[in-house]
């Protein structure tokens, strides 16, 4: 097997499980070890750099980085053949957006001198104004046009006050416009070949998956082709909901589908009257597309969850809604076939339909040279997000259909990069590359600058507010934040998986020490092989195949190899502290990623540069 | 000594042996010798070999004298008895202990100092009884715990760190067992843990007085150039004269054809002891052949099983005591009374 290539920052990178899974890459052990040191501003603004707005993600998230956490893939020290639950990422970083105190002359200012480019954006949603934090600072004029009176997007419209509160939304939002953006709300764009022809040097379509799927069912429509009364679309209904359009909805609601948006339905209808709300599943649990977390929120607050039910038609009686015909279903293993087994009706006075999403472009003509593809799709370059038409970029849900904010903040920073270049007459194609530095973390004689111990303490809960009380008002928030002991153990709870254990194969004796220290067996010295060999031959079984095998060069005395599996290490630095000639170290390592306007690291800080 | 507490936490697809424990649970406390130390090895070979054999820890005593070897039997097995005795007395302790119960595993450590040269006449009489244990010489050649002087295993000519050479001769404990009639001698190395973890695994089988010597290099004090226990010196060195595996009684050999020269020890538990590869001519079983390969290979560090015998008794057959542990004895056979004294005291007259 070739020695591993540790000086590509990748490797490093991928040891750091929730920063690999996380689109926009946010440096997530060191954001809470800030926490841990009571930087909460510092932890702010860490994550800003790479998620924008902590707090709403601290809330909304769908935290990509938590199923991937290395502490998951652990046994419980409670024995037993449960795993370790994940460190509670998303909600630390909600903790640091709570404390983070006064970060007003931290944030980016815009520059009194433009740089005389003009940037249009559509729909004021996480992408946009991703690209309008990205681009402001360096000059750019971003003027961005939002079909409704406030911004956020989708944040805004889908994401019930409850879950996200309107002020906390409004903070993050603003520190980006009121750097100066030029926003025009009430302002939905109709055409873009005249915005086209306005002279903009690039325009960036953030305007998101707006149109809810219909279900064409018997009873859908009336005779005179209207909508039945009390069938909704849900993520119109949610949008109703935020800018205060209703206030109330039926004693026996019906949700169809189950997934995050049916989530946030079945919760505001049971605030707005709803006393028996079922949601209502075509497949078993394991299935569902919602969070787990969203769906115990849900039934937390009484709400029903029926799986195996297919919708059928609406029962309408003398031209009012009474309730919903289902089909029962009976699944095979893998929930591909299904057999109905008999039907049954559940009286409703209202259904809400959140089966899904779509984008619609009605608004882009076919003749401006964007190319549409297949379900009718402009073709968005993946890695620069430029259309076929050069001056226009796409991201969000905009790009390629319905997926979460924090994919979409990192469409916002890498189509701001291809602006920029776009702008600067740079190819859009040439992306800045990605640097790292890696800093020795021992401070003396078994002295580390971090905390190594391994925290016994169980994810901590957060406390919701009570039904009583929550329900007493659409807006009072749910969860209530971490208290000061649950922070403390939390944040602990982290293993510090980018604090790596770096080797000098030349400094080896192959004594073995780190070896028989090592508390999860990751390490082994053995004759060179290929991978798929190499696997066998491991100190403990390789159980995730995903993680990488570090391979050294051949050791001084034996050109054996040392070998470590980095599926499972716990960077309690135990190798590094039992390694007599410090060919083992652990070293803290820091993606030094490339946003629009920073200066290339090309030829910069590739590598480790440990001196010896 | 660690600043680091080793985490509880486990490998996920941790294996547990016979006795539905992990390799884990063989553990002791955190080692206090110095980072690198061979002797953390042999540690981590015997809490191998003893997960690996089933040993309940309660079942295991572990006994030691002074030196850095010594302080290993806390180490290992948490829940094992453990003694640790007066320099170089450990063979006598072990003696004393395994008279009064002789259902425990005894496992003692010592080192080069401990047993070559302070207790070096109490290893003797532990060999000539055949007492039924484990001994193993954690061996760097070295004082390492006062500071580096030269033991009575460094080798002539070898360098102390500062430089001067050493001119005593050595004395070598697997010569030393060999010609005192130990029943099973052996030699390995510490930085070699495929074939060590068998001979310390068949060395706790063997009935009757199991010496196993291992090369540890000390990192502190004889690791350098010039030394000839180091690492690099050891593994240039290193001849591997037999090459053999520990089959425990349960697993079933079948049909499998050795390579020439292939012969098996049967061990008292119905466990086995195969040699895959033994020089030609070379007879695991005959002492003398032992110490003329040992003679003809000066200047190497040989290891592997070097002779073993399974049939000769040990102490207690030779002295015909119970089977039982003295402290379960009841008190009438303990102590018989004043009739039996005098029935014995008439048989002198």
């Amino acid at each position: 097997m070739n020695p591993s290539d540790t000086g590509n920052p990748a490797y490093y990178h991928k040891v750091v499980d929730c920063q690999w899974a996380c689109p926009a890459h946010t440096n997530v052990p060191e954001y809470i070890r800030l926490i841990a040191q009571g930087r909460y501003g510092d932890a702010y603004m860490l994550n800003r750099e790479s998620n924008v707005f902590p707090a709403i993600l601290g809330r909304t998230c769908d935290r990509p980085c938590e199923p991937a956490c290395r502490r998951g893939r652990l046994p419980s020290l409670a024995g037993g053949p449960e795993l370790e639950k994940p460190v509670a990422i998303c909600r630390l970083k909600r903790v640091a957006a709570d404390h983070h105190g006064d970060i007003a002359e931290r944030l980016p200012k815009a520059p009194a001198v433009k740089n005389g480019k003009r940037v249009a954006c559509i729909g004021a949603g996480p992408a946009s104004l991703t690209v309008a934090n990205d681009l402001m600072p360096h000059g750019y004029s971003v003027t961005m046009f939002e079909k409704f009176d406030k911004p956020g997007g989708l944040m805004r419209t889908n994401i019930p006050s409850f879950r996200l509160p309107e002020q906390v939304l409004a903070e993050e939002t603003s520190a980006i416009l009121d750097m100066g953006v030029d926003i025009r709300y009430n302002s939905p764009v109709t055409s873009l070949k005249a915005l086209l022809a306005e002279d903009y040097d690039a325009i960036f379509v953030g305007s998101g998956a707006p149109r809810g799927k219909d279900l064409d069912l018997p009873g859908r429509y009336q005779a005179d082709g209207t909508s039945t009364p009390n069938i909704h679309i849900g993520i119109d209904w949610l949008g109703s909901l935020a800018f205060g359009h209703i206030d109330k909805i039926g004693e026996n609601v019906l949700i169809i589908g189950v997934g995050n948006t049916a989530m946030d339905c079945c919760r505001s209808a049971r605030r707005l009257g709803g006393k028996n709300v079922k949601v209502m599943a075509r497949r078993p649990r394991q299935f569902f597309k919602a969070s787990p977390w969203e769906l115990e929120d849900a039934e937390e607050e009484q709400i029903d969850i029926v799986i195996n039910h297919a919708p059928k038609r609406f029962v309408v009686e003398d031209g009012k809604l009474t309730g919903m015909e289902f089909e029962r279903l009976e699944w095979d293993a893998e929930a591909k076939r299904s057999t109905v087994i008999d039907s049954v009706i559940l009286p409703c006075d209202d259904v809400i339909l959140a089966i899904g999403q779509e984008n619609a472009f009605p608004w882009i003509e076919r003749d401006l040279g964007i190319e549409f593809g297949k379900w009718d799709m402009p073709v968005v370059d993946k890695t620069t997000h430029q259309s076929t038409n050069p001056r226009v970029f796409f991201g969000g849900d905009a790009a390629w259909g319905p997926n979460n904010i924090i994919w979409a903040v990192e469409h916002g920073h890498q189509a701001a990069i291809s602006i920029d270049r776009h702008c600067q007459s740079k190819p859009v194609t040439d992306r800045p590359a990605w640097g790292m530095n890696l800093v020795s973390q021992k401070m003396g004689i078994s002295e580390w600058s971090y905390s190594n111990d391994y925290e016994k303490a169980a994810r901590q809960k957060m406390k919701h507010v009570d039904l009583v009380e929550r329900f007493e008002n659409l807006h009072v928030e749910v969860e209530l934040g971490f208290t000061a002991d649950q922070i403390a153990r939390e944040v602990q709870r982290c293993l510090n998986c980018d604090v790596e254990t770096a080797f000098t194969a030349k400094l080896c004796i192959e004594c073995d020490a780190c070896i028989d220290i090592c508390p999860v067996q990751c390490l082994t010295i053995t004759p060179d092989a290929p991978e798929e060999q190499l696997r066998t031959k491991l100190s403990a079984p390789a159980v995730n195949k995903d993680q990488a095998l570090y391979a050294s060069s051949p050791l001084p005395q034996t050109s054996r190899l040392m070998v470590k599996d980095e599926d499972v290490c716990v960077h309690c630095g135990l190798c590094a502290e039992r390694c007599p000639t410090a060919a083992w170290d652990m070293q803290k390592f820091q993606l030094l990623i490339s946003y629009a306007g920073t200066p290339t690291l090309d030829g910069a800080i590739q590598q480790a540069s440990v001196v010896r | 000594m660690p600043s680091i507490v080793k985490p509880l936490v486990t490998h996920p697809s941790l294996v547990r042996n016979n006795l539905g424990l992990t390799i884990r649970d063989y553990e002791g406390s955190m080692s206090t010798l110095c980072a690198g130390c061979g002797h953390d090895s042999i540690t981590a070979a015997i809490i191998r070999a003893l997960w690996e054999l089933s040993t309940p820890p309660h079942m295991l005593a572990k006994l030691s004298g002074i030196g850095c070897s010594s302080k290993t039997p806390t180490y290992f097995v948490g829940g094992a008895h453990g003694f640790n005795s007066a320099h170089g007395r450990m063979p006598a302790i072990a003696t004393g202990a395994n008279a009064a119960n002789r259902q425990l595993t005894y496992l003692g450590v010592s080192g080069d100092g401990d047993s070559l040269s302070i207790g070096i006449g109490h290893l003797c009489h532990a060999i000539r009884r055949n007492l039924n244990m484990l001994y193993v010489i954690e061996n760097n050649g070295v004082y390492g715990l006062t500071k580096g002087q030269f033991s009575a295993s460094s080798d002539v000519g070898s360098k102390s760190k500062k430089g001067e050479a050493n001119k005593m001769a050595p004395i070598d404990p697997i010569q030393l067992a060999l010609t005192l009639g130990a029943t099973f001698v052996a030699r390995s190395f510490s930085g070699d843990k495929a074939q060590l973890v068998p001979i310390l695994k068949a060395g706790l089988a063997h009935r009757g007085f199991a010496i196993v010597d291992v090369i540890s290099p000390c990192v502190t004090f004889n690791d350098h150039e010039g030394s000839t226990k180091s690492y690099k010196h050891t593994r240039g060195k290193h001849h591997v004269a037999t090459e053999s595996d520990f089959v425990p009684f349960a697993n079933e050999i079948v049909g499998e054809i050795g390579p020439v020269g292939a012969t098996t020890i049967q061990m008292h538990d119905g466990s086995s002891l195969r040699f895959t590869k033994v020089p030609e001519g070379y007879d695991v079983t005959d002492r003398m052949a032992a110490i003329d390969y040992l003679r003809t290979h000066q200047g190497e560090v040989v290891t592997g099983v070097l002779f073993a015998e399974e049939g000769v008794p040990e102490m207690h057959e030779m002295n015909n005591t119970p089977a039982e542990p003295l402290a379960t004895l009841p008190f009438s056979k303990l102590c018989p009374g004043s009739s039996a004294l005098e029935a014995l005291m008439a048989d002198f007259r």
